[in-house]
């Protein structure tokens, strides 16, 4: 049984009307974390750097976001001439639809069980479904897709300023996004490959059966630690923060940009912060997986799952903390001649293992043969290095 | 949502555009030179490589998701792309494509 329960016997208004909910309320639930991520950050590297952070706005300066999200909209709202003025304007709506657009497959709660086809589902007006916006069947793809889309927010945004700064904060951006988004695919493409799928419902549903069979253990602790990584460099979060390093680019893409479509940058950045604490959760944390304890079942997993998002949010500002910002040849490094062979060489390893494991192959003969698979294989690109040395060679004494 | 708070934005923020404020940030002096920099062509290195690398990502995505019905067989098969496309990789590595200068 897959897909949403919710549209199996047809489609009504009351599921139409549960459908509108779920939307509204995910998207205020975010709007609301966004704003109290922004304060949480500040007020925790206020904490980290020994200094008091915004007090004045409400109790403990819980509402500052709040009144800068206000002031936005009392500002001035600049295009400078020479920017491009249908692509000025349509930047930031990429960057914070997009933002929207992939927490939309994140399960935020629901009890899992082992059982197939009752798992996950929460009970609204009598219906079953998922407690998540939507669980198409690519899932995951949605997210890698999404994250390819913000990169046109932030070019188009850099490109059409028509200023130095942001140009070169935005190709930085883009050629940064790229580098990690490969890295960042081919460690998920481990979790694909133990769950057996791309949904988000069902690899959460995998995970159901304690912290043992959470894939950040089934996967080895790989994948994770690339996917963090990544991430982090796929957020322009710090030490990742090269496209906006204000030492040598003022703001970087969104230099020339002020008012409400400045806002709209800086929500959809912190927005994806959580998407993507999010995202983690759901594929190596187990997402909403937990002990129920007492009360409403339907309650704890959604407890769970939030605490374990705050977590990640605390890392990602624990980071900014705490790591100096890379420069730009040791990022580029890092993502090519590191990230993206270990995530290549470690899927590899984990089909193998899968396979294994399923087709009761003989341990030692499997992992015999693999290792001579790779003996193999690297002598021929040994090889084919060696060879291509002695031809570049060869053509430098002929010239 | 996004329209919305543009349009509430639009009626409410002030709208005084003057010359100085028009003209692109370059940390307070005039702009130097044309508004368009030009910027370096090792970026677009990486963009190619990129597009590879998201290639081989959708096809290893389909592979992934049915890993039990290819068994060994596509396993080998993977291992043989794969080993493809580290080669090229390496090659690039090789050529001092990858080193930032």
């Amino acid at each position: 049984m897959t897909g949403d329960p919710l549209f199996h016997d047809g489609v009504d208004l009351v599921d139409i009307g549960i459908m509108g909910l779920k939307v509204v309320v995910a998207f205020g639930f975010l709007l609301v974390a966004t704003m109290f991520m922004v304060w949480f950050e500040r007020k925790l590297i206020s904490d980290m750097q020994n200094r008091i952070g915004p007090n004045v706005a409400g109790p403990w300066g819980l509402l500052q976001t709040f009144a800068d999200g206000v002031k936005f909209f009392f500002k001035e709202d600049l295009r400078p001439e020479n920017a491009d003025p249908l692509v000025f304007r349509l930047a930031p709506y990429i960057s914070a639809v997009t933002a929207f657009l992939s927490f939309a497959i994140v399960p935020v709660g629901g009890v899992f069980k082992d059982v197939p086809g009752t798992t996950g589902t929460v009970n609204i007006f009598g219906r079953e479904t998922f407690l998540q916006v939507a669980d198409p069947p690519i899932g995951i793809l949605l997210l890698l897709a999404m994250s390819s889309i913000a990169v046109y927010g932030i070019m188009l945004a850099g490109w059409s300023s028509g200023s130095k700064y942001p140009l070169i904060g935005s190709v930085r951006a883009s050629a940064q996004a790229i580098s990690y988004e490969a890295a960042l695919g081919m460690s998920v493409v481990a979790v694909v490959i133990l769950a057996g799928t791309l949904s988000t419902h069902d690899i959460v549903a995998h995970q159901a059966g304690g912290i043992n069979t959470w894939f950040l253990v089934t996967s080895g602790v790989i994948p994770f630690i690339v996917f963090l990584i990544a991430a982090t460099a796929e957020l322009n979060r710090p030490p990742f923060d090269l496209v906006e390093a204000e030492q040598e680019l003022v703001g970087g893409f969104h230099t020339e940009y002020s008012s409400i479509r400045f806002a709209l940058f800086f929500l959809a950045e912190f927005m994806n912060v959580i998407t993507m604490s999010a995202i983690m959760v759901t594929l190596f944390f187990g997402g909403p997986a937990g002990p129920i304890f007492f009360g409403l079942t339907w309650f704890w997993p959604t407890i769970w799952f939030m605490s374990k998002v705050m977590v990640f949010l605390f890392i990602f500002v624990w980071f900014r903390a705490t790591l100096p910002r890379l420069r730009y040849d040791q990022l580029m490094d890092l993502g090519w001649k590191v990230l993206i062979p270990l995530s290549l060489f470690w899927l590899m390893f984990i089909s193998l293992k899968e396979l294994r494991a399923s087709n009761d192959w003989n341990w030692i003969a499997t992992y015999a043969a693999a290792a001579g698979g790779l003996l193999l294989g690297g002598t021929l690109l040994i090889t084919a290095l060696r060879a291509g040395d002695r031809a570049y060679q060869k053509d430098s004494e002929d010239a | 949502m996004a329209g919305g708070m543009l349009t509430i934005a639009r009626i409410l923020r002030p709208q005084r555009p003057t010359r100085q404020k028009l003209i692109a940030y370059e940390s307070g002096v005039d702009p130097v030179g044309g508004e368009w920099a030009q910027s370096q062509i090792r970026y677009y290195v990486f963009a190619v490589l990129f597009v590879l690398f998201d290639v081989e990502a959708v096809f290893i995505f389909p592979w992934a998701t049915r890993l039990e019905v290819y068994g060994l067989f596509g396993l080998v098969e993977m291992a043989i792309f794969i080993f493809i496309l580290v080669l090229g990789l390496f090659y690039a590595w090789r050529k001092g494509v990858l080193r930032w200068v």
